[in-house]
């Protein structure tokens, strides 16, 4: 029934100028007003989003809800306003879609400042982020990728801790930087082929020299965001300084941009470069893995070790995604790398739901105590006994325990990364070990033992609206836990495509 | 059937979900019926279809509920696979999760928590079920992880004891370590039989039997055996085997009735279960199986040896817990699967019998564990010490008693194994007799008989605890008694486990000791003439001079042998080593990384480190630009000159 409407520039515009509307109709007086609209514009759009999900074809790795304009949007650079969405991306849009509802209501009576302008940040930012991810033609791409910057730049900034501006200046030029590699391979890419089409990238061949220069370019502007080590850096920085809401939008959608990336670029554009450097992804994603655990342990903040935690859970989604030639190389056959494939994928919205869990429990109570201090927090179940239910059930998902979404992908990467080699599956299952400990360390220090102090003795426990947050929260993370068949099934046919141009030379 | 199977297992998740979700708007006494009568549904129907298999012959169940999902052509499946193993390992679990519930009315009565301990031990009910009627790896998994996390809520269950909340974190650390190698385990299973089904997994041990991988370089490894010590790691964290014991003795801080259901009586023993279920892989890999009797045989002696010197009445009996799974374990070892499930199910009923004793007295005692603070119960507390003297006897392995022939038929079984090691283990359970029959009736003497040392203000309400509390005790007393008895014919020398438990030939020391086998009676009789009767009967009379005798002694021998006690009361320094070296240097390593690699390294260095470049060198071209003319000016000459130079030069 959905079939002829331009679902796609509906999820991606309805949000922006959704956003605008929040912002003219609002000064401070009408803060109410402002929630509102913002809550019925999230609400529409995530309703206008779930027929890309029920009308999605599952057999197929075309791309489908396709728009692309008559004529080129600028004829000159030969660039159109080309949509359309695949197994990969079909999930990442409606995870956006659910999460900016939670978003508008977290912020519902933390923010009292700016009310308007904050809830237009995120709608703005989410028609955006659905843009990333609709894009098939690399300008429009570009364009989306970079201009969701701004919003996020200023929500840090403005409604950000003390240390905003450091965090937003190291974040912007982090991230800016990155994508400016980018821009140069899409450049060269363009002036190749004639053309800014995403699909006519994947088909198009290139040296192995040529194709390891943008495979770089590329690795350096996703690195960044997803993010990796090294270049982790701006991560912890900017969730500690970010509202809840700019946390939960930054771990839940925005690091998935990069890993994106990988599977929309640099997977299908460059596989023998892929094939060629693997070893250094591998590498990457594993020191992330290990190393990040062992730093998010000794974390004081809880939103710092929280965003450890995420940069090492994303080790997981970039280990499945370079292990594909190591299964080669090791066992003859490409079996299992479908699995890694889809395992990351799969890890990618698990974490969106957790993290986005995690800091939002985080802001439950920072909104009442003003501290992300470990140390000024303890025996809060005391007080807060339906709360810290919630929290040790997200906990558990962030330790990956099965039964929760977070055991499924990190499971399909272990089983996948063993074909290619026992250490490699060795390091990564450390994670069991290690990311236990430092959730459940810290939920021992922050929830359990007697009532620590006078501020936690008033606390009150949460109230109907957080309590919604949090049951929706939950429902989803059990659903994929026990039941992530339909998740992965609109994965499979486009993930089995991917596996082909990822093993079709391209020299 | 696969409705029957589908009843026993939601009933008691539907149970613990109406009792945790609503059972502050239901009431204490609502949530602690709907949860008995969630697991006394499955309880019944396990008895049932423990007669189907065992008695009316039925046929093994073997079929999948829903599709997990499908991933690259692997399919991840839920399922059931039901046949004698598993049903009696169904019968176990929840006739001893039922006894639990009816016991914890008496035993929590005045806990805040009420409703949300039946809850968790509702849940328990259901993990554990699915972890053993589990027809696949997955699924195994999931059960097993999921008592895990149950186990880790109720040692924690009192979560404003900092020594609870520190041994449930610790409880589940330990066991994560077990899942690491398990996990491995299961990733080998994929890797090499292409499906995580039991069925599909044993019907292709031929064709992986010679496979070998490389781990390190140049050194080439039996892919089974590979996989059975991964997945006996797994089993060494939940079955707490040297060195991953260190959590039983610390979850003794939960409350008492889930130490029996859960650190005694079943989680405790799912290690045990998967091992014996995994038999057809053991059975092609003796360096697995030699691993398994020495890890087991060092628990069943040394950890035996602990329990001599505590005090704390649970400890105690956590420690004879440990010593026990070991000798599980070492039947395992010496592939007498059957003999370690047989121990498996007596040790159930009469370990979860002593545990309900000590609550018994713990709560009569208004929370009182010290040992030293008890004696002479048996005048107020009868039914509780008559009780608890037949789960001793059934401990020590009293002839006629349950644990006598489960225990006796794996010591026969490990002084006929010819796998590498078995000297070492046949040993050890030897000896082992003599210490349990000695710790254990320490313990019996202190509390029951001997000096009468009870706090006055206790004494003055002492009396035997209500019916909830002692007709669990009775119903246990029965099995604890006649069970081996009755089962010893089928089980350890029959033919009870066939179809379910895989002996290669050459390893089947249990059916060379069938041969030899004239039925229970005369088993007993022989049994007065061999050595384990005279190890256990000669504890039991130095237990009884020690303590009954010359109380004086036990304290002399502690100062003499002070060195020996020191090392038994550190135990053995496990705890000081994990607390120093993983924890202590897991945090270290995470400093290091943080405040040298993050902190110093790329933020220090690179990125601000750059952004001072910038900045300095920001400032050097700043002091060309200085606004002057004549300095521009005297530039372009400059600039001049040099391109003058070039050209003509």
């Amino acid at each position: 029934m959905f079939a002829d409407w331009p679902l796609l520039s509906l999820v991606i515009w309805l949000p922006i100028f959704g956003g605008m509307w929040v912002l003219l109709s609002g000064s401070n007086d009408r803060a109410q007003y402002a929630r509102l609209i913002a809550l019925l514009v999230s609400v529409v759009t995530f309703l206008v989003s779930i027929p890309l999900w029920t009308g999605f074809e599952r057999g197929t790795a075309a791309m489908q809800f396709v728009e692309k304009g008559e004529q080129a949007w600028i004829p000159a650079f030969n660039i159109y306003y080309h949509l359309g969405i695949d197994g990969i991306s079909m999930p990442l849009i409606l995870l956006t879609t659910f999460a900016t509802v939670l978003v508008v209501l977290a912020g519902w009576k933390s923010i009292t400042r700016r009310v308007a302008q904050y809830m237009a940040a995120f709608l703005i930012m989410e028609g955006l982020m659905i843009g990333v991810f609709a894009a098939l033609d690399a300008a429009l791409f570009y364009v989306f990728w970079e201009a969701m910057l701004i919003p996020m730049f200023l929500i840090i900034g403005i409604w950000g801790g003390e240390r905003r501006v450091y965090a937003t200046i190291k974040f912007f030029l982090y991230t800016f930087a990155g994508s400016v590699f980018m821009l140069v391979a899409l450049l060269y890419l363009y002036f190749q082929t004639g053309s800014f089409s995403i699909l006519d990238y994947h088909a198009y061949k290139m040296d192995l020299s040529v194709q390891i220069l943008i495979f770089l370019a590329f690795l350096v502007a996703f690195a960044v965001k997803v993010p990796m080590w090294p270049v982790h850096t701006w991560l912890p920085d900017a969730h500690v300084e970010a509202p809840t809401g700019g946390s939960v939008i930054l771990a839940a959608i925005m690091l998935k941009l990069g890993t994106y990336g990988f599977l929309r670029f640099s997977l299908p554009i460059t596989p023998d470069a892929s094939r060629e450097l693997d070893w250094l992804m591998i590498a990457l994603s594993l020191i992330a893995i290990v190393y990040i655990g062992f730093v998010a342990l000794v974390q004081t903040d809880m939103k710092k070790l929280i965003a450890y935690s995420s940069i090492s859970h994303m080790g997981f989604v970039t280990l499945g995604f370079f292990i594909a030639y190591r299964i080669y190389d090791n066992t003859g056959s490409y079996d299992g790398a479908v699995m890694g494939l889809e395992g990351g994928m799969v890890q990618m919205i698990s974490h969106g739901f957790i993290s986005a869990a995690m800091f939002l429990s985080i802001g439950v109570l920072y909104d009442r105590m003003h501290s992300r201090a470990i140390k000024d927090y303890g025996g809060v179940a005391n007080r807060m006994p339906i709360f810290v239910s919630f929290m040790v059930l997200f906990a558990m998902a962030n330790a990956g325990l099965p039964g929760t979404s977070g055991f499924v992908g990190e499971f399909m990467v272990i089983l996948s990364a063993f074909k290619a080699n026992f250490w490699y599956a060795f390091f990564a299952a450390l994670t069991l070990i290690l990311g236990a400990s430092y959730t459940l360390w810290m939920v021992k220090r922050v929830f359990f033992g007697e009532v620590a102090n006078d501020n936690v003795a008033k606390l009150e426990d949460i109230n109907k609206r957080e309590f919604i947050i949090m049951l929706v929260l939950a429902v989803m993370v059990l659903l994929i836990g026990l039941w992530p068949a339909p998740l992965i099934d609109v994965m499979e046919a486009t993930t089995q495509n991917l596996l082909q141009q990822m093993m079709t030379s391209k020299l | 059937m696969q409705s029957i199977y589908l009843w026993i297992v939601l009933a008691p998740l539907a149970g613990s979900v109406i009792a945790g979700l609503f059972g502050w708007k239901i009431g204490r006494a609502a949530s602690h019926w709907v949860t008995t009568l969630g697991v006394g549904i499955a309880c019944v129907l396990s008895l049932y279809v423990f007669k189907y298999m065992v008695f009316d012959g039925g046929e093994p169940y073997n079929a999948s509920v829903y599709t997990w999902m499908v991933s690259d052509g692997i399919r991840f499946e839920i399922g059931f696979m039901v046949d004698k193993l598993t049903a009696m390992m169904m019968a176990v679990v929840t006739f001893v999760s039922l006894m639990v519930h009816i016991y914890t009315i008496g035993y929590m009565h005045d806990d805040p928590g009420y409703q949300r301990f039946f809850s968790y031990i509702s849940l328990f009910t259901f993990s554990m079920l699915m972890l053993v009627m589990s027809n696949n790896f997955l699924q195994l998994f999931f059960g097993w992880e999921a008592v895990g996390l149950v186990s880790y809520l109720l040692i924690g269950f009192w979560f404003k004891r900092e020594s609870a909340i520190y041994a449930n974190l610790k409880a589940f650390l330990v066991n994560r370590v077990g899942d690491f190698g398990f996990l491995l385990g299961i990733a080998a299973i994929l890797m090499y039989f292409g499906s995580l089904d039991y069925a599909t997994v044993f019907a292709n041990t031929d064709s992986v039997r010679d496979q070998t991988m490389q781990i390190f370089n140049g050194s080439e490894w039996s892919v089974i055996t590979v996989i059975c010590i991964l997945l006996f790691i797994g089993a060494m964290g939940k079955s707490a085997q040297v060195p991953l014991h260190v959590w039983l003795p610390d979850s003794m801080e939960g409350p008492t009735p889930i130490s029996a259901l859960i650190h005694a009586a079943t989680m405790v023993t799912a290690g045990i279960f998967m091992v014996a279920r995994m038999s057809p892989l053991f059975e092609l890999s003796e360096t697995a199986l030699s691993f398994v009797m020495v890890i087991g045989a060092i628990t069943a002696f040394f950890m035996g040896l602990l329990g001599l010197v505590q005090n704390d009445i649970k400890r105690v009996i956590a420690y004879s817990t440990l010593s026990q799974l070991g000798y599980m374990t070492v039947a395992l070892g010496a592939s007498a699967y059957a003999a370690g499930i047989f121990h498996l199910m007596t040790h159930a009923f009469f370990k979860a019998l002593l545990f309900l004793g000590a609550g018994s007295v713990i709560i009569a005692l208004h929370h009182e564990q010290d040992i030293r603070k008890m004696g002479n119960l048996r005048k107020y507390m009868p039914i509780t010490w008559i009780t608890f003297l037949i789960g001793t006897l059934a401990l020590i392995g009293t002839p006629f008693f349950a644990g006598f022939y489960s225990k006796d038929s794996i010591i026969e079984a490990v002084g006929h194994s010819t796998i590498a090691g078995s000297s070492f283990a046949y040993v050890s359970v030897l000896l082992g007799v003599f210490i349990t029959a000695l710790y254990s009736f320490r313990l019996y003497f202190i509390v029951f008989h001997g000096e009468e040392n009870i706090d006055p203000h206790a004494r003055e309400h002492l009396h035997e605890s209500p019916w909830v509390v002692t007709v669990p005790l009775i119903l246990l007393a029965i099995p604890s008694v006649f069970i081996g008895y009755m089962y010893v014919d089928s089980m350890a020398f029959g033919d009870f486990f066939k179809g379910a438990i895989f002996v290669a030939p050459e390893h089947d020391v249990l059916g060379q000791l069938a041969e030899e086998f004239h039925g229970a009676f005369a088993m007993t009789l022989h049994a007065f003439g061999t050595l384990p009767f005279w190890f256990a009967a000669s504890g039991v009379f130095v237990a009884w001079f020690l303590y009954m005798k010359r109380p004086d002694i036990p304290a002399m021998l502690k100062e003499r042998l002070s060195m020996v006690y020191s090392i038994l009361i550190n135990k053995y320094g496990f705890d000081r080593f994990n607390e120093v070296f993983f924890a202590g240097g897991g945090r270290a390593i995470g400093s290091l990384f943080w405040k040298v690699g993050d902190q110093k390294l790329i933020d220090g260095v690179v990125v601000n480190g750059s952004a001072q470049t910038v900045g300095v060198v920001a400032g050097l071209m700043r002091h060309l630009q200085t606004g002057y003319l004549y300095t521009y000016a005297f530039a372009m000459i400059l600039g001049v000159l040099v391109l003058l130079g070039i050209f003509v030069l």
